[in-house]
C-alpha cells in the first residue's frame, strides 16, 4: 500500500560513494598518493553483493542514466524522500572498504567516507541521518573511527555487514560495542559479504540468486552469534538493528533458540532468561524486503513473534524491494503502521529524537573541513 | 474437528505402530567394521585413520552438551558407546515404545566426509553390509539408508544400484549435507539420477563434521549453541541449491527427507525465494516454477528436535503451510536431545492429523507396509 501520512522514518537507504576519487579531498597526502601509485585511485570499491548491474542493486526505474545507484542527492531526495513524505531517514553506505584485507586502508577509505557522508549529504539535505561505516577489520581503527564520528550527532548507528571476518558477536568485536554503547548508538547489520566464507555450511554456490536468498541465514546465525557470546548482557544499552535481513524467518529463531538454550545454558551460563526475550528487547528489523506472499502471512508471523515493536520503516532506496509507491504492504492496522513509520524508529535511535543541526555539528566537531 | 491429544490418548496412538524416521546405530569400535573390510582398509584405519578436516583427530570441534550429545542412560553396560547395542536399543526405544519401523541413519565412519575417495567408499560399502548383517537381519523392524561418500559420484551411482538390488530394506540413499560444494552441484547428479532410478528418497541429515567449511557464512562459530543452530540454517544452504541448480526438473521423481533440520524455517525461504527469484528469474531459466513449489513437492521433514512455539498453537500455522502430509516422527535415538514419542508432539490435532505425523507420512514416502 502507499504511505497513509507523512513524517516517517526511513531506517535503510543507501548513498553511494561514486569511486574512489570522490573521496581524495577527504583523504591525506599519504593515501592520494599511495592509491594513485597503485592505479586504483580511481576503482569503484564496490561491494561484489551489491554490483550495480544485479537486479537487487537498482530498481529498474530508480537506475541512473551514468553514475552509480544513489550517487545523486537530488535523485534521492525525490524518489525517496519527497516520495514518501519521509521526514528522517539513515543513509547506510555499502562501500568496499569493509571487505579489503588490509585494516589501514580500509579505516582511511572509512574515514573519509564518513567525511564525505557529513559534507556532502548530511549538511546538504537536512532530513538525513547516517550511519558510521568503520573497518571491521581492526575493532581499535573501528573505534577510533566512531570517537571521531560521535560527536556529530547526525550519526546514530554503526554499520557492519553480515558477512564477514568471523560471526559478529564474537570478542574480536566487542570494543565497537562498547563505544556504540557509550555514545548511543545503535549497531547495524546490513545484508552484505565480504566473502571470506561460503554461504553454505557445504561450500560456493552457483548462482546470485543463491547468495541473495542465504543473506537470511547469515543474519539468523549472526542473531545467535549476539545471544550465544553474551552482547547483550555484556552491553546491555546495545540496539541491534539487521537491516535488509527479511524477518519471516525470526519465528524460528526464537523457538528453536528458547528450546536450545534449555539444553546449552550451562555453556552460555551468562543467558539468564529465554532468548526470545532477549531478542525482543534488544533487537529491530528494517522492512524491506518483506518476504510475505500476502496480509494474511504478515499478520500470522507478526502474531507468532509477539511483539509490535520489532520493525522499522526501510525503503531499501535504490535497492528494488517493492514496485511504484507501494512501499507498505498491505492490511497492517493505523496503530501497527503508526509504530513502524515512527515510534519504532524513534525508540531505537535515540539520537534521532534530538535536532542537530550542521552548524551545532560543525561547532562539536570543532573539525577542519577538507578544501 | 480438532481435539485435544492427551497424554493417554498419545501413549494410545503409539499402538498404531509409529515409524521413527531418526535412529542411529554405531558400531562398538571400528573393528565391527573389519569383517566387510579389506586388509588393506584395515591396515589404513590403524596405520593412518581418517583424513577429516578438522583439527581434532577423535572428537568433534564443537564437543557436544551431555554425555558426549548421547542419552547418558543409552551406554551400554558392557561397554561402547550408544547405539551399539540392538538390545538395549530395543528394550529403551523400539520395545517400549512400540515402533514399529525404524530408519536407520548412520553419520560417522561412513566416509561421506573422508577425502581419501577410495577409502571413503570401502567405508561406505563396509557400513552398508554391517547395516544389514548386523542390524536387519536381527531385527526386521530397522530400515537401512544406503550410505554414499557423495565425492566419489561414480561410485556411489555403482553402490546404490547394488544396494537397492541386493535387498528391499534399503529404503534410501544418505549423503552427507556437509559435502564439498552445495550438493545441488552438477558433480552430484549422477547420485540423484541413482537414487531416482532405484525409486529411493534421498535423505539428508546434520554431520557434526564441518568438513572444512564453516557451518555458517559468517565464519566459525565459539559455541556448541551455534552450531546447534546451523543444523537448520546449513541446511537450508542445501535446499536452495538443490532447487536453484534444477535438479528437481532434471529428476522429477527425487524425494528428500530432511532429517533433525527442522521445518518451521520452509515457509519462509519458500516466500523469501519466490520474492528473489521474480526479479531474478533471467539467472536461472531452467527453473519452470516458483522456487516454493518445488519445495513443496519434493521436500519431506521431520520433527525431532520438535519446534515448539511460544504460543503452543502457532504449530498449526506452519503445518499448514508445510502441508500436514510432509511432517514425520522421528526420535533421533540414542542422541540427548531425543524426542519421545508420547510426548514431543505437544500440541491439539485431529487423530488422523496425528496418524499421519507418527506413521502415515513416512509409510508413505518410504513405501513401507
Amino acid at each position: 500500500m502507499k504511505m497513509p501520512f507523512a513524517g516517517a522514518i526511513d531506517c535503510d537507504l543507501h548513498p553511494a560513494v561514486p569511486d574512489v576519487a570522490a573521496l581524495m579531498p577527504y583523504l591525506d597526502a599519504f593515501w592520494r598518493e599511495h592509491l594513485a601509485e597503485r592505479y586504483i585511485d580511481k576503482s569503484p570499491f564496490t561491494l561484489a553483493s551489491y554490483a550495480p548491474q544485479l537486479p537487487q542493486s537498482v530498481r529498474r526505474d530508480w537506475r541512473p542514466q551514468k553514475g552509480l545507484p544513489g550517487a545523486d542527492l537530488e535523485a534521492l531526495r525525490s524518489q525517496a524522500l519527497d516520495a514518501f513524505g519521509t521526514r528522517l531517514a539513515v543513509a547506510n553506505v555499502l562501500h568496499g572498504a569493509v571487505a579489503l584485507f588490509n585494516a589501514d586502508m580500509a579505516a582511511a577509505l572509512c574515514t573519509a567516507i564518513n567525511k564525505s557522508l557529513a559534507r556532502e549529504w548530511l549538511d546538504r539535505e537536512p532530513r538525513l541521518r547516517a550511519s558510521i561505516v568503520v573497518p571491521p577489520q581492526d575493532a581499535d581503527l573501528a573505534v577510533a573511527e566512531i570517537e571521531r564520528c560521535a560527536p556529530d550527532r547526525r550519526f546514530v548507528q554503526v554499520l557492519l555487514l553480515v558477512m564477514g571476518d568471523r560471526p559478529l558477536g564474537h570478542r574480536t568485536y566487542w570494543p565497537i560495542y562498547r563505544a556504540a554503547e557509550k555514545h548511543g548508538l545503535a549497531i547495524g547489520v546490513h545484508a552484505g559479504s565480504t566473502f571470506r566464507h561460503a554461504p553454505t555450511g557445504s561450500g560456493w554456490p552457483s548462482y546470485h540468486l543463491e547468495d541473495s536468498v542465504l543473506q537470511a541465514t547469515a543474519f539468523e546465525d549472526t542473531l545467535v552469534s549476539f545471544l550465544a557470546e553474551g552482547v547483550f548482557q555484556k552491553f546491555p544499552g546495545t540496539k541491534l538493528v539487521l537491516m535488509e535481513s527479511g524477518f519471516t524467518w525470526l519465528p524460528t529463531l526464537l523457538w528453536r533458540t528458547n528450546r536450545s538454550w534449555r539444553g546449552v545454558r550451562t555453556e552460555v551460563p551468562w543467558i539468564d532468561r529465554p532468548p526470545a526475550d532477549i531478542v525482543r528487547d534488544h533487537v529491530r528489523f528494517t522492512l524491506q524486503p518483506l518476504d510475505v506472499p500476502d496480509a494474511d502471512v504478515l499478520h500470522r508471523v507478526m502474531d507468532h513473534v509477539r511483539s509490535d515493536e520489532l520493525i522499522l520503516f526501510s525503503t531499501d532506496y535504490p535497492h528494488w524491494q517493492f514496485e511504484g509507491d507501494d512501499v507498505l504492504p498491505e492490511g497492517l492496522s493505523d496503530a501497527m503502521l503508526r509504530k513502524i513509520l515512527i515510534d519504532n524508529p524513534l525508540a531505537t535511535y535515540p539520537r534521532l529524537g534530538a535536532a542537530a543541526t550542521a552548524d551545532q555539528t560543525r561547532a562539536a566537531m570543532r573539525e577542519e573541513l577538507p578544501p | 474437528m480438532n481435539k485435544p491429544v492427551t497424554e493417554r490418548q498419545v501413549r494410545t496412538a503409539q499402538k498404531l505402530g509409529f515409524v521413527d524416521c531418526d535412529i542411529h546405530p554405531m558400531q562398538r569400535s571400528p573393528k565391527d567394521l573389519y569383517p566387510y573390510l579389506e586388509q588393506r582398509w584395515r591396515e589404513h584405519i590403524e596405520n593412518f585413520g581418517g583424513h577429516l578436516c578438522q583439527g581434532l583427530a577423535a572428537q568433534l570441534p564443537f564437543p557436544r552438551m551431555l554425555a558426549n550429545g548421547q542419552r547418558a542412560d543409552a551406554y551400554p553396560a558392557n561397554g561402547g558407546p550408544p547405539g551399539c547395542d540392538l538390545e538395549l536399543m530395543q528394550r529403551q526405544h523400539l520395545d517400549l515404545n512400540g515402533c514399529a519401523t525404524g530408519m536407520m541413519i548412520c553419520l560417522s565412519r561412513g566416509g561421506m566426509e573422508e577425502r581419501n575417495l577410495e577409502f571413503g567408499a570401502a567405508l561406505a560399502h563396509a557400513v552398508n553390509d554391517w547395516q544389514i548383517h548386523d542390524w536387519v537381519a536381527k531385527d526386521r523392524r530397522l530400515k537401512a539408508g544406503i550410505v554414499v561418500p557423495q565425492e566419489y559420484p561414480e561410485f556411489a551411482a555403482r553402490e546404490i544400484d547394488a544396494r537397492a538390488a541386493e535387498n528391499a530394506a534399503f529404503r534410501q540413499v544418505i549423503v552427507s549435507p556437509r559435502s564439498i560444494e552445495p550438493l545441488g552441484r552438477r558433480k552430484y547428479w549422477p547420485i540423484y539420477e541413482a537414487a531416482a532410478r532405484n525409486n529411493l528418497v534421498l535423505g539428508l541429515h546434520p554431520a557434526g563434521n564441518p568438513n572444512g567449511h564453516p557451518s555458517s557464512g559468517t565464519g566459525w562459530g565459539t559455541y556448541y549453541m551455534q552450531e546447534h543452530y546451523t543444523f537448520g540454517t546449513s541446511m537450508i544452504g542445501n535446499v536452495v541449491s538443490l532447487i536453484s541448480e534444477g535438479v528437481f526438473e532434471r529428476f522429477p521423481g527425487l524425494k528428500v527427507a530432511m532429517i533433525e533440520s527442522g521445518f518451521s524455517w520452509a515457509p519462509s525461504l519458500g516466500w523469501r525465494m519466490d520474492k528473489q527469484w521474480q526479479r531474478m528469474r533471467k539467472e536461472t531459466p531452467h527453473l519452470k516454477r516458483p522456487p516454493s513449489e518445488y519445495l513443496r513437492a519434493h521436500f519431506w521433514f521431520c520433527t525431532q528436535p520438535m519446534e515448539e512455539p511460544e504460543n503452543p498453537a502457532d504449530i498449526h500455522d506452519i503445518l499448514g503451510w508445510i502441508g500436514w502430509d510432509r511432517l514425520m516422527f522421528s526420535s533421533d535415538y540414542p542422541h540427548w536431545d531425543y524426542d519421545d514419542p508420547g510426548f514431543a508432539l505437544n500440541f491439539k490435532m485431529t487423530e488422523a492429523q496425528h496418524a499421519a505425523i507418527m506413521r502415515d507420512n513416512a509409510t508413505a514416502l518410504y513405501r513401507l507396509s
